[in-house]
């Protein structure tokens, strides 16, 4: 892991993406629901090639900034800028074109359709033909197929699944469909990934192997990952920069080190302990 | 070879209906919402295929295509004006802005081509086709629409399962949200599948007028209702259902107006539909909804 340099933006990122401009720059995001105030000046920056984690108590606001990055709510305060563009008023298609692509807390996977259709369908924008061809299948249509079956094949691949192809994605055991739901959204070939609990409900063993291939991915398509996990084991064991969120601020930032021995953050997670010594 | 003609008949009539549910079945799947104003544009169909013979002069296959090309557009165009504002509306708003579409498109027909019945010739004209020494004549609208029908679903079915626009509707069916995060344009593929659905309901718009030469403000009411029950029947939501469903609709309306009654052939439609909503809910091939946890 290389050493995390602090930046302009207030903000860390890792020293070997300081030669480009961060992918996401986050600064002073807010949204309010009615009066409710869902996320408070969210200010964060991640580089091109990060790893990083946003963690904090269930109801922090965590999938609501997943949400605000990818356009299902519009910010009622401040800008995320996408590789320098600001990404306000943009339609969730926009920025999903632009590179954000994300998994969900609860497996959202298209589940009557195959596992191959599946990541087709994130493909989606990545090959064209005419509707034509398409409904007399003349060669650009086969054409196009082809080249999509076998980028289909190289995704399945990351995480050997190309036998799963012709499978209901409905019928795949948990671990596999929460592996696919990556693999989909790699299919839309994003700068950033956006990742909501991708261990929830796998066992240690699984977590362990996801970890590697967290890495793998990376590495493989040199992409910044953002994710949202309560398994530390998983976050402390991959993050190099982590955000922690409580009601809707961010209450500290840093390497996981720094992140463990943080009181404010043992206290957000632990509770306060009163001087009588029962819990708050 | 009575029974043989009756079930012809009932197979050509079950296409037409197939054509139209389709339509239904196809905007329920993905807008979820009932496009009762569907009906109407089988009406518009077939006027605009009758101005283009009767009083322009044309050929039937410029008709047709003009049919098609008008109501495509003009499906695009009532999704865009009528619906598309109401995305996020209650569903009984949606469907109440739907029958006032359909009235406002048979007001608009009584306008232009007032409330008389107008007699439309078949824009199939070839000589029937007579198997078995003449005892069994197939009239040429018959062989058009069966022929159309099979064409129809077949290719339908292909788009659907084979293309990219087709995996692309499958998956805004399934989960909006998930599909726009995927970058699948969501108002785009509804105008797409509102554009098939309004085409081939010109289609059927045409056929029918063939089978049954006269044409009014009114003439896509029953049809539509019919081919509703027909979208119900295979189970709203899914394509085969609604072919499936046609098809049955047909016969038994056909076979039921032969042998038992023919007042009460419609009767016999909406009580077999009845049944079969009582034995299996979500209609012949309908899927088993699950509730979202």
């Amino acid at each position: 892991m290389s050493k995390m340099v602090p930046v302009p933006s207030a903000g860390i990122i890792p020293e070997r993406d300081l030669n480009s401009s961060p992918i996401l720059e986050i600064s002073h995001l807010g949204i309010t629901f009615g009066g409710l105030v869902a996320v408070e000046d969210f200010n964060l920056v991640i580089g091109r090639t990060e790893i990083s984690g946003l963690i904090g108590p269930n109801g922090a606001g965590k999938t609501t900034v997943f949400n605000l990055l990818t356009k299902v709510y519009q910010q009622t305060k401040g800008a995320i800028l996408l590789d320098g563009v600001d990404t306000k008023g943009m339609t969730t298609v926009q920025v999903n074109q632009l590179g954000i692509a994300r998994t969900f807390q609860n497996i959202r996977l298209f589940s009557s359709l195959t596992v191959e259709d599946n990541v087709k369908i994130g493909l989606h924008n990545q090959y064209k033909y005419d509707t034509l061809s398409g409904i007399l299948r003349l060669p650009p249509y086969w054409k196009a197929e082809k080249q999509a079956k076998e980028r289909v094949r190289e995704l399945l691949s990351i995480f050997n699944m190309e036998h799963m192809a012709k499978y209901k994605a409905g019928s795949l055991p948990y671990g596999a469909q929460r592996r696919l739901e990556i693999v989909r959204a790699l299919a839309t070939n994003p700068s950033l990934l956006l990742l909501d609990e991708p261990a929830a409900g796998m066992n240690p063993s699984e977590t362990e192997e996801l970890m590697a291939n967290i890495r793998k991915i990376r590495d493989a398509f040199q992409i910044a990952i953002l994710l949202i996990e309560h398994d530390m084991s998983l976050v402390m064991g991959i993050c190099e920069g982590i955000a922690v969120l409580n009601y809707g601020k961010i209450i500290a930032k840093g390497t996981p080190e720094e992140i463990q021995s943080n009181p404010e953050v043992i206290e957000a997670y632990l509770g306060k302990q009163k001087e009588d010594g029962s819990d708050a | 070879m009575d029974f043989i003609l009756h079930l012809i008949n009932g197979i050509s009539l079950g296409s037409i209906y197939a054509i139209i549910a389709l339509g239904y079945t196809m905007v329920y799947g993905i807008a979820k919402m009932l496009n009762f104003a569907h009906g109407d544009v089988i009406m518009v169909g077939g006027y605009i295929s009758f101005v283009v013979t009767a009083n322009l002069g044309l050929p039937p296959a410029v008709a047709i295509v003009a049919a098609v090309a008008v109501c495509t557009a003009l499906g695009v165009i009532i999704e865009k004006l009528a619906y598309k504002p109401l995305r996020a509306a209650p569903s009984l708003a949606v469907l109440i802005t739907a029958i006032g579409v359909s009235y406002f498109l048979q007001n608009a027909a009584l306008l232009i081509w007032s409330s008389n019945p107008k007699s439309y010739s078949s824009m199939f004209s070839f000589e029937p086709l007579r198997l078995f020494n003449n005892r069994l004549s197939i009239t040429s609208v018959t062989i058009v629409t069966v022929v159309t029908g099979i064409v129809v679903m077949a290719a339908l079915t292909l788009i659907i399962s084979k293309t990219k626009m087709g995996k692309a509707m499958r998956a805004v069916s399934e989960d909006k949200d998930a599909a726009q995060l995927m970058g699948i344009g969501v108002n785009k593929t509804i105008s797409i599948t509102f554009a098939i659905g309004s085409g081939l309901a010109a289609i059927a718009g045409v056929l029918l007028a063939s089978a049954y030469p006269i044409i009014m403000p009114t003439m896509g009411s029953m049809p539509g209702i019919k081919a509703f029950t027909a979208a119900v029947f295979g189970g709203i939501g899914s394509v085969p259902g609604a072919m499936l469903g046609g098809i049955l609709l047909g016969v038994i309306e056909i076979i039921g107006r032969a042998y038992i009654s023919s007042e009460l052939s419609d009767a016999i439609v909406f009580s077999v539909l009845i049944i079969v909503l009582l034995v299996k809910p979500t209609g012949l091939l309908g899927k088993k909804i699950n509730e979202k946890v």
